[in-house]
């Protein structure tokens, strides 16, 4: 990333997750610095499009597509699948697909551009790998769940809806941070 | 209002969704640099003592919400074509709580795990596979609480019209707002993640001192009303006017009555007196003062529909014509010579000869009704074999712009 070469002076953070490989990781950009890029990435969608930005939207279209061709007759008949991919509409025919399938292709680049690209496992000092592998698996699906839910994860509701104003995003975000906190202080042995 | 642009018209259908992969990579980059392939960092939030997640979220929404308000001050970007996230309130505010469970517990959120999964890290991985599982377990149980999921439900519901007041003081009002939670941030940080703030980059305070001085500017351009609106796009659409691009001929509406493709709105715009004498069929009665309130539902019509505005000449429809359009109401026609030009070419004529009125004010009824019969005319809905009209066809369905679904849409 030449912008973040450019930049790398401004930025004062030390290196967070050494990778102990060849080549050394940088460090991560300046949050508020990556804020304003995101914020800059946010507006360009809303410019050009008229859409923000989407994550669990595109997941869910590409497993409605797994579905609707193991058991098409299955998506026929249930409502919520019926509107994405009843008879002849083609889930993947959606916008936030390919967004989705862009944030894969940008993490990746940038990660392997920075050095940070590594095969491991992010985990409290207190968790054993396999445990944090179920743990991951259980709180995504938390989150799968609770994204359908309210219409929209962290990037289709709180940051998009919440940048035009949507008072429904806004309460949505709070409610985010809430159960977060809610439950931070007796899940602590997980990260700690 | 040239922004949001007409992707699918401009490059076809398939590869506007270039523009979206493109963003999508732009997206990607971001949140990895930021360093929200590492589920530590995130967790790290709830703890106090880094707080990344609300520093890059925050700015990124007010960076971005100045930039989308300041755009659509100078006319650049037409703000009724942005997606606003429907606000559904409760099913938000509990599947938020159920996520905010999800975020602590498996360290990521949907975008933040594929990014994670992208850079080799097996949790991420493990997490994107939960939460397609549960993805998939709400598309299976959502049945069952459908009149939940469904509730509390306000539409394009906007945090101007919640608290009344303009957008612009709202615009300054969030900006102030995401200050003080970078500044608390900040000093959570120091007490419970032991940071030096003195080592913190100056630049911030330059950063959020435009940020603010932006937000004010926004305010004080204001945001474009219906007359702002129709000024930046008169010289367009004024000579389809003059041009009588958007009249309909009766035979054509009469037609498009017939068409069950379209899904054609007869939008009588007359005082109700007008319209309790004589209407078309299934014609729908708004009062001209009375359209702008409708602004909102009209531009959430599915894409087939036609909205034909009626008046009894063409005065008070051209008027309603200009607004709708201006608001950014798309395939918006009008009937050609109004109510008195419909009773002249479909009534009888024994009531033409027995009911025209002498004199008359213009866009006022031409034919004097004894009883208030509304729609129980055969003129009100009067069959096409007979009358076999010719008529020049005006009617194009324009495929609407701007943004369709929301982010998870």
């Amino acid at each position: 990333m030449t912008v973040q070469g450019s930049i790398k002076k401004l930025v004062r953070i030390p290196t967070r997750s050494a990778t102990g490989g060849k080549r050394e990781a940088r460090a991560y950009l300046n949050p508020y610095l990556a804020g304003i890029l995101l914020g800059v990435v946010l507006f360009s969608s809303f410019f050009l499009t008229g859409n923000g930005l989407g994550a669990s939207g595109g997941m869910n279209r590409i497993l409605v597509w797994g579905q609707d061709t193991l058991v098409p007759d299955h998506v026929d008949r249930t409502a919520y699948l019926l509107e994405m991919a009843g008879g002849e509409t083609n889930p993947m025919d959606s916008w936030v697909v390919f967004v989705m399938l862009g944030v894969i292709v940008g993490g990746f680049t940038s990660g392997w551009l920075n050095g940070r690209f590594k095969i491991e496992t992010n985990r409290g000092p207190h968790v054993s790998v396999k445990m944090r592998w179920m743990l991951a698996f259980i709180g995504g699906a938390f989150m799968g769940y609770g994204a359908r839910m309210a219409r929209g994860c962290t990037s289709g509701q709180a940051l998009s809806g919440g940048a035009v104003l949507s008072v429904g995003s806004w309460a949505f975000m709070f409610a985010v941070f809430a159960g977060g906190y809610a439950l931070a202080y007796f899940v602590r042995r997980l990260w700690h | 209002m040239p922004f949001p642009l007409n992707l699918e018209d401009l490059l076809g259908h398939w590869e506007s969704y270039l523009v979206s992969l493109a963003i999508g990579i732009a997206f990607g980059v971001v949140l990895e640099v930021a360093g929200f392939g590492d589920s530590r960092r995130l967790a790290a939030q709830f703890y106090l003592g880094d707080m990344t997640v609300l520093k890059v979220m925050f700015t990124g929404i007010v960076v971005a919400m100045v930039m989308v308000f300041a755009a659509s001050a100078v006319n650049l970007l037409d703000f009724n074509l942005v997606w606003v996230n429907p606000t559904y309130l409760w099913p938000g505010i509990v599947g938020g709580l159920i996520m905010g469970v999800g975020f602590i517990i498996g360290g990521f959120c949907p975008g933040t795990s594929l990014v994670s999964a992208a850079t080799g890290r097996l949790d991420g991985l493990f997490f994107a596979i939960g939460a397609f599982f549960g993805i998939f377990v709400f598309g299976e149980t959502v049945g069952s609480f459908e009149d939940f999921w469904y509730s509390s439900y306000e539409g394009r519901y906007i945090i101007p019209e919640f608290l009344n007041i303009s957008t612009g003081a709202t615009v300054v009002i969030l900006v102030l707002f995401a200050l003080f939670a970078f500044a608390f941030a900040e000093q959570m940080e120091r007490i419970f993640g032991g940071a030096d703030l003195k080592k913190a980059p100056k630049w911030r305070f330059g950063a959020a001192g435009t940020l603010l001085a932006s937000a004010v500017v926004v305010m004080l351009i204001g945001q474009p009303d219906t007359d702002d609106r129709w000024n930046t796009i008169k010289d367009e659409k004024a000579p389809m006017l003059a041009n009588r691009d958007v009249q309909v001929q009766p035979g054509e509406v009469l037609a498009l009555m017939r068409d069950d493709r379209i899904n054609l709105i007869l939008l009588d715009v007359r005082e109700e007196a007008d319209f309790n004498l004589f209407h078309l069929l299934d014609a729908v009665n708004i009062p001209a003062d009375k359209i702008p309130n409708h602004l909102k539902d009209f531009r959430a019509k599915s894409a087939n529909t036609v909205f034909m505005v009626i008046s009894n000449d063409e005065k008070a429809a051209t008027e309603v014509w200009k607004t709708m359009v201006s608001e950014s109401v798309p395939n918006v026609y009008l009937l050609e010579g109004g109510i008195n030009n419909w009773i002249t070419v479909f009534a009888d004529a024994d009531f033409k000869t027995a009911t025209p009125v002498e004199s008359r004010a213009d866009d006022a009824l031409a034919y004097a009704f004894t009883s208030a019969l509304g729609s129980r005319y055969s003129m009100a809905n009067p069959n096409p074999d007979v009358f076999q009209l010719e008529y020049t066809t005006k009617v194009k369905l324009q495929a609407a712009r701007g943004g369709k679904s929301g982010g998870c849409g």
